[in-house]
């Protein structure tokens, strides 16, 4: 007997003794907890992603399609860095003011060369407002997983308000499940020693989030 | 269960030393007051954490009770998204399966995520014994393996090291497995974490296979979660070629949207945020993104023959949150390696005499380790009854019966050494049937209370070797009330 | 209503003081309280150390002697618990087990009417001044059963709070188990004792010179701690200090 069916036929023995149940999942589980907690204006959405971004220390800035590329440009600055990547949907405006060089994701094979890269900007999907998230998708402005792991220094824009949700289960709504999915809280921290919270690990340790309204 | 478990001492004498290391115990004591005070902050944040919690206590009992189907709905769907399922019945098998997977690759290292079902099984002594090197790559399990020590808690299995000894652990032990702590490196936390971060780079780099668990599996889409901190979840899932994952059959739910509830109580349940760092969800391959081969190992060592028990079936809704740890009184006293099983804590009282049985001395003793004080369910964010489960494998232990094991159903005989508790039971419930008896018996105490010692002799040094005893009164109760009919007649 | 005064075994055993305190007090309150003589023990336990079969008859006598009451006033957190959270759960067991549901209706009238007397006094009698007189500095320690199965809350704080000359001090770790445990207190006794070694620091800590509980059982451990740690804290019942009064002082 293959160990699948060794498996089935333990959990079908393991429930012989439960009556049969054939009420249907949507009516199984009653989902009585909220789609969002509290009542906000679409401003005060966005304000509680700042705040609550800011909280897990990300770095918030706000800005319009104008200063974008400004922006953009003194945020790699100050970092001093020389090298950005860029995924293969950014608009070519965010960076149009941007000296350092621009490595192209597909440009880059092996994650020794993305350790090189110094800084990456990309857009998102989705940002969740009550627990300060955003949630890349790889879509074409976001680009793959890796490249937004392996550089220290992470600028993602967030077009607010209508890339902004309230709460996890608005989010959830929006991602397709198929996509390779990244949720991101502050830059990545541990709380492995005596169970404090420190900041920077192996992800991004700067997180920069620009709040672009369309 | 690993090795490295084998032959633990019962409860009380592992929790003996536990109890008198003074350094232990502040460290535990720091850790978990720490904790408890900002989960509760955390939960108080979100007015619908009760109904949150009956929705994630629903879905898993739902899930559970038709397991074989979301088992083979889910199976459908990874496939179908590009990935491998492989089934495995018990540890053995499980090792097995992902040994052969590692070398199939020609890679001799791999890089792991945390994962608690990989720890379960021993992998990493299993992949040692194939010539596999495992690097844990959770900064608390890389204190643990570099430490050559055992994990002691959930989600932080290093809680048991203060930063001092963290910091002495780094200096000593990373040269020999890679990258050296760097020089004057000083015991603050962001300077450890930065050490830790040089010390894996390169092995995240370089890595070729990665093998994890998942929090959650997704029956309806295939897809895989993974929630964590620190990044290196990130790394091991996304960089190597090949990802293996080992999962329990239990961490099945059943739709895409079943995640909105445990995404909202897993964070604030275990490291109390919002929303912890990192969160990852794939379904399968992604062209171009991520391990070009994806294998799911879904283990059950154990789980079906748990899932088989009516009352003990519940501890399979755990989502390893850690919250009960926190809380436990006894945990924080005990610390988690008294436990014997990589699973510590109230939960662990509960999974590990259901998983291995309660053959073994240390499994038997596990469900009286506690006081039944409550706290553990009050904050179990799917509702696990503990103290119901615990009491309940109480009298598995004390008067056997039927239970199944691996898939068999064995009629377990009363466990041995419990002979003179179960006569004074007996002799209890006659004596409380019989007040007459009872009254008897009182008397006798209270007319022999001057000869009474102030220590016990025997078992019940246990008492009076830190308690004094209990003055017994010059009469019971009932005989005052009878002698004064109920008090009316004013004699006091 | 007919009253009953449910002791405890331990408590008729050990301590008849709490007892002539309850009879005192519901006395003073108007209640007349009967105490069936053929009450023994509720099977706790047994109950909660694996014996569930044995604890069955003895749940079964608690109904009969019981059984014709309107209500069942015990001054023992941990007992009420029993009969209100755990004779239920030991009819559902029974049926269960495929033995119907005999055992189920045998328990199910005393079920709802088993009171805790801090619940009795604020629920049923509805009064949080009881006209008690306490001159002490005392703190107060919330007993696992009272704080998680049956949900005291604020109720014995309420009642103290309204003693005469009482000064409440709040207990560090309130919500921290004494660590008895009943057989728990004998099985892991070096866990336990620490426990309640941290449970007695923290009262001190208080500057109260009494600790009260509303569970004897809680109070013989943390009393035999405090004796052995030499602290000249007391443990009291909370049924002795409401039962004081200025012409009836508690000693």
């Amino acid at each position: 007997m293959s160990a699948r069916e060794r498996i089935l036929g333990r959990v079908r023995r393991a429930l012989a003794d439960v009556p049969r149940d054939d009420t249907p999942y949507e009516r199984a589980v009653v989902r009585d907890y909220l789609r969002e907690h509290g009542e906000r204006t679409v401003e005060q959405t966005v304000d509680l992603l700042a705040e609550n971004l800011a909280d897990y220390r990300a770095v918030v800035h706000r800005t319009d399609f104008d200063e974008l590329p400004y922006l953009v440009m003194r945020l790699l600055a100050e970092r001093g860095s020389q090298y950005v990547l860029v995924p293969p949907g950014l608009p070519p405006e965010w960076m149009s003011a941007a000296d350092p060089t621009r490595i192209h994701d597909r440009a880059v094979s092996t994650p020794q060369e993305l350790d090189r890269v110094e800084s990456v900007v990309t857009g998102c999907a989705v940002a969740i407002a009550e627990t300060g998230t955003i949630v890349l998708d790889g879509s074409p402005d976001q680009g793959r997983r890796r490249i937004t792991l392996v550089p220290d220094h992470h600028i993602c824009v967030v077009r607010v308000p209508e890339q902004v949700v309230s709460s996890v289960p608005q989010a959830l709504e929006r991602l397709d499940p198929a996509r390779p999915l990244t949720w991101i809280s502050g830059p990545s921290a541990t709380s492995d020693i005596e169970l404090d919270r420190v900041e920077g690990v192996h992800g991004p340790r700067t997180l920069e989030v620009v709040l672009l309204p369309s | 269960m690993s090795g490295t478990f084998v032959g633990m001492p019962a409860f009380p004498e592992a929790a003996r030393e536990a109890v008198r290391d003074a350094t232990l115990r502040g460290n535990l004591r720091h850790a978990t007051h720490t904790i408890r005070a900002k989960r509760a902050k955390a939960v108080a944040e979100v007015p619908d954490w009760d109904r949150l919690r009956e929705a994630g206590k629903r879905i898993k009992d739902h899930t559970l009770l038709h397991l074989d189907r979301y088992l083979e709905q889910l199976e459908a769907s990874v496939t179908a998204a590009g990935g491998t399922v492989h089934w495995a019945a018990d540890a053995e098998e499980a090792n097995r399966i992902v040994a052969g997977l590692v070398k199939a690759t020609g890679e001799s290292e791999v890089v792991k995520v945390k994962s608690m079902a990989t720890q379960e099984i021993g992998l990493n002594e299993a992949l040692e014994a194939e010539g596999i090197r495992a690097y844990e790559t959770d900064l608390a399990e890389l204190i643990v393996q570099l430490g050559k020590d055992r994990p002691s808690h959930i989600l932080v299995p290093a809680i048991h090291r203060n930063r001092g000894e963290i910091r002495d652990i780094f200096r000593r032990e990373m040269g020999a497995w890679g990258r050296p702590a760097p020089d004057g490196l000083t015991d603050t936390p962001a300077e450890l974490a930065e050490a830790a971060r040089l010390h894996l780079r390169e092995k995240f780099l370089r890595a070729k296979v990665g093998i994890s668990g998942a929090n959650f599996m997704v029956a309806e889409t295939g897809t895989l979660v993974v929630v964590e901190s620190e990044g290196n979840g990130r790394m091991c899932l996304t960089l190597p070629e090949t990802l293996i994952s080992v999962v329990g059959i239990e961490k099945i739910v059943p739709t895409w949207r079943d995640l909105e509830v445990f995404l909202q109580t897993l964070p604030r349940s275990s490291t109390a945020e919002r929303m912890n760092p990192y969160t990852s969800m794939w379904t399968g391959t992604t062209d171009g993104d991520g391990p070009r081969a994806f294998h799911l190992v879904l283990l059950d060592n154990g789980r079906t023959d748990t899932l088989a028990d009516e009352v003990g079936r519940q501890a399979l809704r755990c989502i390893r949150c850690s919250a009960c740890l926190n809380v436990c009184p006894v945990y924080e006293r005990a610390g988690g390696h008294a436990y014997g099983s990589v699973y510590p804590g109230p939960i662990g009282a509960i999974l590990s005499p259901q998983l291995r049985g309660t053959g073994s001395e240390i499994d038997a003793s596990l469900p009286y380790a506690s006081s039944l004080c409550g706290a553990c369910y009050e904050v179990c964010p799917v509702a696990i009854d503990i103290p119901e489960v615990l009491v309940h494998l109480r009298e598995r232990v004390v008067e056997g019966g039927q239970v199944t094991s691996r898939g068999d159903k064995v009629v377990l005989k009363p466990a041995k050494g419990h002979a003179a508790e179960r006569a004074a039971m007996r002799a209890a419930r006659w004596a409380f049937s019989h007040p007459g008896a009872l009254r008897t018996g009182q008397r006798l105490a209270s007319r022999t209370r001057r000869l009474h010692p102030r220590t016990l002799p025997g078992p019940g040094r246990a008492w009076s070797g830190t308690r004094d005893l209990p003055e017994v009164p010059a009469e019971p109760f009932r005989d005052w009330w009878r002698r004064t009919d109920g008090g009316k007649d004013g004699v006091k | 209503m007919r009253v009953a005064l449910f002791l405890t075994c331990v408590n008729d055993t050990l301590y008849p003081d709490t007892g002539r305190a309850v009879v005192k007090l519901l006395t003073r309150l108007g209640v007349e309280v009967d105490f069936p003589m053929a009450q023994t023990c509720c099977g706790q336990a047994h109950y909660n150390t694996g014996y569930r079969h044995e604890a069955e008859p003895l749940a079964r006598h608690f109904s009969d002697v019981f059984g014709e009451y309107d209500a069942i006033v015990t001054p023992s957190g941990s007992c009420g618990a029993m009969v209100r959270e755990l004779y239920p759960r030991m009819g559902e067991r029974a049926r269960a087990e495929g033995r119907g549901d005999t055992l189920a209706a045998t328990l199910a009238p005393v079920v709802p009417r088993t009171y805790e007397l801090t619940e009795f006094l604020v629920d049923v009698l509805e009064v949080t001044d009881v006209g008690a007189y306490y001159p002490h500095r005392v703190t107060y320690h919330p007993t696992c059963h009272g704080l998680r199965s049956l949900r005291l809350g604020e109720r014995p704080l309420r009642l103290l709070r309204a003693v005469e000359g009482l000064e409440l001090a709040e207990l560090p770790g309130a919500d921290e188990c004494c660590g008895f445990g009943g057989t728990f207190a004998l099985k892991n006794a070096d866990v336990s004792a620490a426990m309640g070694a941290d449970k007695v620091r923290n009262a001190e800590s208080t500057g109260a010179e009494v600790l009260c509980a509303a569970d004897n059982s809680c109070l013989m451990h943390i009393g035999g701690t405090m004796a052995r740690l030499r602290t000249g804290m007391r443990p009291v019942h909370i049924a002795e200090i409401l039962a004081s009064t200025k012409e009836d002082p508690a000693v």
